[in-house]
């Protein structure tokens, strides 16, 4: 049997305010235990809370980058349930009116094809604290200085078909709130967060099969790992004649596998109704207007520009717009250096690997964008060659300067003076006279690996720093000579 | 709309209400009673009326993003039944 995958998901975003959603509480992470949790926070009688102007911006910001409809009059609703961290025995959300409506995102395949996701909706609501279930003998401790921040759960249509396109889709929300500022997209803090609902059908049927939550994944390998163990689970499961049960499941990564989490919970029943501790919220559409000014150029349309202005593959485009700290970097060094094509292929490969390697982002890379603009120039006008490039800029890594104080007191100047170049070359030749026969002797299909060699053995006696276009110019007269 | 004995149980335990065997009958006629009351105002026409979120004709105001709050932990724990390391300790809530 052929099976068709059908994913769709919800992602719960941390708005980057300074205080929480409802109340004068502070949002920072890693603070010592609920020494931001207030009495608003605390869920003490008679306390009102009172809406953040910042949450509401950000969440419009988002509608407005998504091309959704902004839900001009907004209710907030009380979802019932009860856990402690809790404290209210609500949580504050939204449910018939929204503040974001329907809209979409287009993501990137990796076969280079673009696919449109919708977006049901998106709404604000507050974070839960946490519970700390191990060192307290018997007992669970509670956390609340997380309760109150303030959430955007963005909820996609299940229009996914693969564990990678769901992952695309992460990536693009991940990139896109970024770009907004509105969420810092840490997802090892739990900024960003994903619950993925998974289900199968035969392929070719129209109606969805039974449906699966896995929880809170909180990577995006994990995310892909746990739709696809999950996926697997759900066929061997159908295939041995079983049925999939409509549950809530936990991804152990440990194991590669999911599991049920709350078997006797029974089907969402939140009694939802409107919380009458706050009136509707009303968003004007001059308002709306003001905010789409301050809209900043987003990754579809920095991807087309990247293509157009500086003549990059769509490749190059994608990854260097894949964040707007690094789309900004590149920019930077390619305005000083003045070579778009250079810049991008230094960001990408040896910038990258050095973050890679460091473990940084890179806001905080080690080589600044004008730094490496810098060394670009010494590249573009010949005082250095772009192998020595890469030792300056290991040098500019480690701390040792610019690319000029480096290229100065390490002696690493190309050599252009040609008669220098060719007192090299006498040597090289006149030390490998043998290897100098063959190759005249040689025919011309064989003669291209065999001048590879001399190349090599001039540049190591300059050490590298002749100028290898005179080399091979030199050095084919020599031998042609 | 009655409500059965049933639903008035199974909304006890949503709302961790632990009702006796004397109560459960008091209670269901009381809260059919309440949608007795309900019932009645179902046969209002309300067509093209929009619903209400809130009786009061106002509009939610919203407050600037700014930390008012201090730290205020040890007079909110002075109260609390048990806490440890700065956490609020409750019965153990996972199996």
């Amino acid at each position: 049997m052929q099976w068709e995958v059908v994913i769709g998901l919800e992602i719960h975003t941390q708005l980057a305010t300074q205080s929480k959603i409802f109340s004068g509480s502070a949002t920072t992470f890693g603070s010592e235990p609920n020494t931001q949790a207030s009495l608003i926070d605390l869920g003490m009688p008679g306390v009102l809370p009172v809406l953040n102007q910042e949450a509401v911006r950000m969440a419009c910001m988002f509608g407005l980058a998504i091309d959704a409809e902004i839900g001009q009059h907004n209710v907030f609703a009380r979802k019932n349930y009860f856990y402690p961290d809790l404290p209210k025995g609500y949580q504050i959300s939204q449910m018939e009116l929204p503040i974001v409506g329907k809209g979409h995102l287009d993501i990137a395949l990796e076969d280079g094809t673009v696919k449109r996701i919708g977006i049901t909706r998106a709404h604000l609501e507050e974070d839960a604290g946490k519970s700390l279930h191990e060192d307290f003998s018997g007992s669970t401790g509670i956390d609340l200085n997380r309760a109150g921040t303030p959430l955007l759960e963005i909820v996609s249509e299940p229009e996914m078909r693969s564990a990678k396109e769901a992952v695309a889709y992460v990536k693009a929300i991940h990139a896109l709130v970024r770009y907004l500022g509105i969420c810092d997209g840490n997802m090892a803090e739990g900024s960003l967060r994903c619950d993925c609902n998974v289900s199968i059908r035969p392929k070719g049927q129209a109606e969805f099969g039974t449906r699966c939550e896995i929880k809170n994944v909180n990577s995006f390998r994990f995310i892909e790992r746990a739709i696809n163990s999950e996926v697997q689970r759900q066929i061997d499961l159908i295939e041995d004649g079983g049925k999939v049960i409509q549950e809530t499941r936990l991804y152990d990564p440990n194991k590669d596998e999911t599991r049920s989490m709350r078997s006797k919970e029974e089907a969402n029943d939140y009694r939802y109704f409107p919380d009458p501790d706050l009136l509707p919220v009303v968003i004007e559409s001059a308002y709306l207007d003001d905010l789409r000014a301050t809209l900043p150029e987003l990754p579809p349309q920095k991807v087309e520009r990247f293509q157009s202005q500086y003549g990059l593959s769509a490749y190059d485009a994608n990854v260097l717009a894949s964040s707007r700290e690094q789309a900004e970097y590149f920019e930077k060094v390619a305005a000083i250096g003045g070579d778009a094509k250079l810049a991008a292929n230094w960001v990408m490969v040896e910038l990258g690997s050095l973050l890679n390697k460091l473990g940084v982002e890179i806001d905080q890379a080690p080589v600044s964008a004008e730094q490496l603009g810098g060394m670009l120039l010494r590249i573009r006008d010949n005082t250095i060659s772009g192998k020595i490039a890469k030792t300056v800029f290991e040098a500019m890594a480690a701390g040792e300067g610019d690319a000029d104080q480096i290229i100065e007191a390490r002696g690493l100047k190309q050599v252009t003076d040609s008669g220098a170049i060719e007192k090299v070359l006498d040597e090289v030749l006149a030390a490998n006279a043998e290897q100098v026969e063959q190759y005249r002797a040689a025919d011309e299909a064989k003669r291209g690996k065999m001048f590879g060699f001399f190349v090599g053995q001039a540049m190591k006696a300059s050490k590298g720093k002749a100028n290898p276009q005179q080399v091979n110019q030199l050095l084919k007269s020599k031998l042609e000579g | 709309m009655a409500l059965e004995r049933s639903d008035v149980e199974k909304i006890a335990h949503l709302a961790r209400l632990g009702l006796n065997e004397a109560d459960l009958p008091r209670t269901t006629d009381a809260l059919n009673s309440i949608l007795g009351l309900v019932d009645q105002m179902q046969a209002v026409d309300t067509d093209g009326i929009e619903p209400l979120a809130h009786p009061l004709e106002a509009r939610q105001r919203l407050r600037a993003d700014v930390v008012t709050e201090s730290n205020q932990r040890d007079r909110y724990q002075a109260i609390a039944p048990a806490t440890d390391s700065g956490l609020y300790l409750v019965p153990k809530v996972i199996e």
